[in-house]
């Protein structure tokens, strides 16, 4: 039996480490909410757009705790080239290296553009770039990624704020079984639970936001997360009990009834 | 004229970018600029002056998933 030692229990993207593996969204709540999510999330890595700049005072990044890693996604963009050009502005508002690739050329469902993702990977990881591509799990898509640079793949569970759950599982196993990079599962996830399955499966991170959004408690629901998140993770290093397809297995003896 | 967001902007010059962005009350800590397609890095917002014509994006970051 292995000894399973939490502490040592490291997600590195990029060569940074993280003891967090709850990716968080910064989307469609209250700026005000920010930072009860992310203490309550344990987040260490958030979620944001790049858009044209409103005239303001206030910027969502003066509400993010300092040393929250941020991770700018390239949302409207429509192929690899949009995708670039938009995780470059990003850089230059001074986000770091990270970026999660996302291109979309269908705007009800929002599936990613396996293809452009790519292209658009293999462009940034050359520019220094941490890629983190949203993509539709396809072990050979995959694998492209892979080698062409990618940091992690963050395939989707079910369509982007859906709050559907894992649709995709099957397909999601077989990436985490094959691939040599971290599986961060991405979209979808509506409830703790169906994070914490994401965690038991073996991925190495779970990315939310729509979750956490529409919860009726932002903070709350956070925290939902994360102890969801860290059972699933924990449960998946302690390797999980085995199933019997058939019959029962008994957990208490079978010996030393009070009738015999 | 310039070209700002995708809105027409009377110009009359000189005028930096950096000073652009004042007048339109931007933040210039809180915003990228690309300026005819090309990214103007921060450091360079100040001594980056404007022409007529001139096509600017002025991007920041919003809440996104």
């Amino acid at each position: 039996m292995e000894n399973v030692n939490k502490n040592d229990d490291v997600l590195i993207l990029g060569g940074h480490e993280f003891h967090s593996r709850f990716i968080l969204g910064s989307g469609k709540y209250s700026l005000k909410l920010i930072r009860a999510a992310v203490e309550n999330a344990g987040a260490e890595m958030i979620t944001l757009a790049l858009r044209r700049a409103q005239a303001e005072t206030e910027n969502i990044l003066d509400y993010i705790p300092e040393n929250v890693t941020l991770l700018p996604n390239t949302s409207g963009a429509r192929n690899a080239e949009e995708a670039v050009r938009i995780a470059r502005l990003s850089r230059e508002c001074g986000c770091g290296d990270f970026v999660k690739i996302e291109v979309m050329r269908d705007s009800k469902y929002l599936l990613p553009d396996n293809y452009e993702t790519i292209k658009a990977t293999e462009i940034l990881a050359k520019e220094g770039f941490v890629v983190m591509p949203y993509m539709y799990p396809d072990l050979n898509v995959a694998r492209d990624l892979m080698n062409v640079g990618a940091a992690s793949i963050m395939p989707l569970g079910s369509p982007i704020g859906s709050n559907k759950g894992i649709c995709t599982r099957e397909f999601i196993k077989i990436l985490i079984d094959e691939i040599d990079l971290p599986v961060i599962v991405d979209a979808g996830i509506g409830r703790p639970s169906q994070a914490c399955e994401a965690m038991e499966m073996g991925a190495a991170a779970v990315m939310a936001n729509t979750a956490i959004a529409t919860a009726g408690d932002i903070p709350v629901m956070a925290e939902a997360f994360k102890k969801a998140i860290e059972a699933g993770r924990m449960a998946y290093l302690s390797g999980l009990g085995r199933i019997v397809e058939k019959g029962a297995s008994p957990s208490s003896p079978l010996t030393g009834f009070l009738h015999e | 004229m310039l070209i700002v967001n995708g809105k027409e902007m009377q110009y009359s010059g000189p005028c930096t970018v950096l000073e652009l962005l004042g007048r339109l009350g931007y933040r210039p800590d809180r915003t990228a600029v690309e300026k005819n397609g090309e990214i103007i890095p921060r450091a360079e917002l100040a001594g980056t002056e404007l022409a007529d014509n001139d096509k600017l994006e002025i991007v920041s970051f919003v809440g996104g998933g």
